[in-house]
């Protein structure tokens, strides 16, 4: 048991190293999801009247299309000189591999979200302290990383890598999309614990499905 | 240069015998069906109230969604059985249903709004069944795409059937959450003894029809999808 966390984290320490030395994952990341926001600011003028209404949907609009732009780049890295072959031949579980790849997106999904959140925040003059948006980003980057690390494995293996992830992606992301959405909108109009409950409910039962079954899974998609 | 090998290596499935035999008869009985389903829409059934010949339409909408989703849970039972067994046969038993759900989604994609826009005055609404038919149908095409997309056979039936489990199981959660989010379709009203007998009966016919619809074409595809294999095989033992 403590061998296999210790496989996940030298995995997972491998990539954030190298995702934090080369930086150009992150930099581009967090540009793109900036565009965004600006973008969605053209698109639908947020006046004060519709402010509360559509500013979750930009929010997360931002944080998936950010999120996928990083999944893209999950396995990417490991094409390149034939890294993925060494990785397949550590001495450990492919279920591993697959738990380590997901603390490392989850990571970056994180680290993008906490600096996308509080700008998205303050450019729509929203209130900045909000833990219980931090909850629901947490358990929708969980989930979003679930299948997200099992699709970037899938797709690096096809001859359309970059076009096949969000489309494998998004139709499997859509619950936990709309959870996201709503109970964000509820958190913005301030309304209390009890109403989001469903939404957690959803967001938590989609994780561990995904998990288990992307566990399960795993090991078809990188077998050789 | 066939002829200097031994026959039995690039041996094709056999036409004719049982199977020929087997195909007429479903062929046939699909044909008395889909004519009896056809009489029983546009001239048994009365008409519904409310909604009038419209709702005539109900008795292909419904059956075709069913016949999708049965499609796909072949497809997801395939699937598992491929990712197990390693037997070539499931991937082909997948990929040919597949195709069969996509075409039959699609129909019910086409239908619903000719139906909505009649008794709802739109052609669409993000109600919980049509939005999960929506994210199922693009599921599917996904799953025909990382096919096509991957270059080794074996490698596309893994990828392919990784997302047939993973699709099938994340529609079930999808109609949850945007149940919870708005609904407006009419609920089962067949199983609530809501649908008067006639209707019923002639409901049940058309989808009887379907089904065997269903397995005629993905019977054809199989059979189409063998006689592709025998041609690579042959081909690449030249």
């Amino acid at each position: 048991m403590r061998e296999t966390f210790i496989s996940i984290f030298a995995i997972f320490w491998k990539d954030i190293l190298s995702g934090l030395r080369t930086k150009e994952i992150l930099t581009s990341v967090l540009v793109f999801g900036l565009l965004v926001l600006v973008i969605f600011n053209f698109a639908f003028e947020p006046g004060a009247g519709i402010r509360e209404s559509v500013a979750p949907g930009i929010l997360w609009v931002a944080l998936v299309f950010a999120g996928v732009l990083g999944l893209n780049r999950t396995f990417d890295p490991e094409k390149e000189n034939s890294c993925i072959e060494g990785l397949m031949l550590c001495p450990v579980e492919r279920h591993v591999i697959y738990w380590g790849k997901l603390a490392s997106s989850l990571t970056f999904m994180l680290m993008v979200a906490v600096i996308i959140t509080p700008i998205f925040l303050a450019l729509f003059d929203l209130p900045l302290f909000l833990p219980r948006l931090a909850l629901i980003i947490a358990l929708a980057s969980l989930g979003f990383s679930a299948i997200g690390s099992l699709f970037s494995a899938l797709s690096v293996g096809t001859r359309a890598r970059d076009l096949l992830l969000p489309i494998l992606f998004l139709p499997v992301a859509v619950p936990i999309i709309i959870a996201a959405v709503e109970s964000t909108g509820l958190i913005l109009e301030g309304r209390p614990w009890g109403d989001m409950w469903t939404w957690l409910q959803i967001m938590i039962a989609f994780d561990i499905i995904f998990l288990v079954i992307s566990t399960l899974v795993f090991e078809f998609v990188v077998e050789e | 240069m066939i002829g200097d090998r031994n026959p039995a290596e690039d041996r094709c499935p056999p036409p004719g015998g049982k199977s020929v035999l087997w195909n007429n008869a479903l062929l046939g009985l699909g044909l008395a069906l889909m004519i009896t389903a056809l009489y029983l829409v546009f001239m048994y059934v009365p008409t519904e109230k409310t909604m009038g010949d419209v709702q005539r339409i109900f008795y292909f909408h419904v059956p075709l969604a069913w016949v999708a989703f049965l499609a796909f849970f072949v497809v997801f039972i395939c699937s598992i059985l491929y990712l197990w067994k390693r037997d070539a046969k499931w991937d082909i038993f997948a990929r040919a249903s597949v195709e069969v759900g996509v075409i039959f989604t699609t129909l019910v994609l086409i239908t619903g709004p000719i139906w909505a826009k009649a008794v709802w005055g739109v052609w669409w609404t993000w109600d919980a069944r049509l939005t999960a038919t929506l994210v199922l149908w693009i599921i599917y095409i996904a799953y025909m795409l990382v096919r096509r997309y991957t270059s080794d056979e074996a490698r596309g039936a893994r990828f392919a059937a990784v997302v047939g489990i993973v699709g099938f199981i994340d529609v079930p959660i999808v109609f949850l959450a945007i149940q919870l989010w708005r609904t407006q379709h009419p609920g089962a009203l067949v199983f609530e003894g809501g649908l008067a007998a006639p209707m019923l009966l002639t409901l049940m016919v058309s989808i009887a029809a379907f089904t065997v619809l269903y397995i005629i074409l993905t019977a054809r595809s199989v059979t189409l999808k063998n006689l592709e294999e025998a041609v690579r095989r042959l081909k690449g033992s030249q």
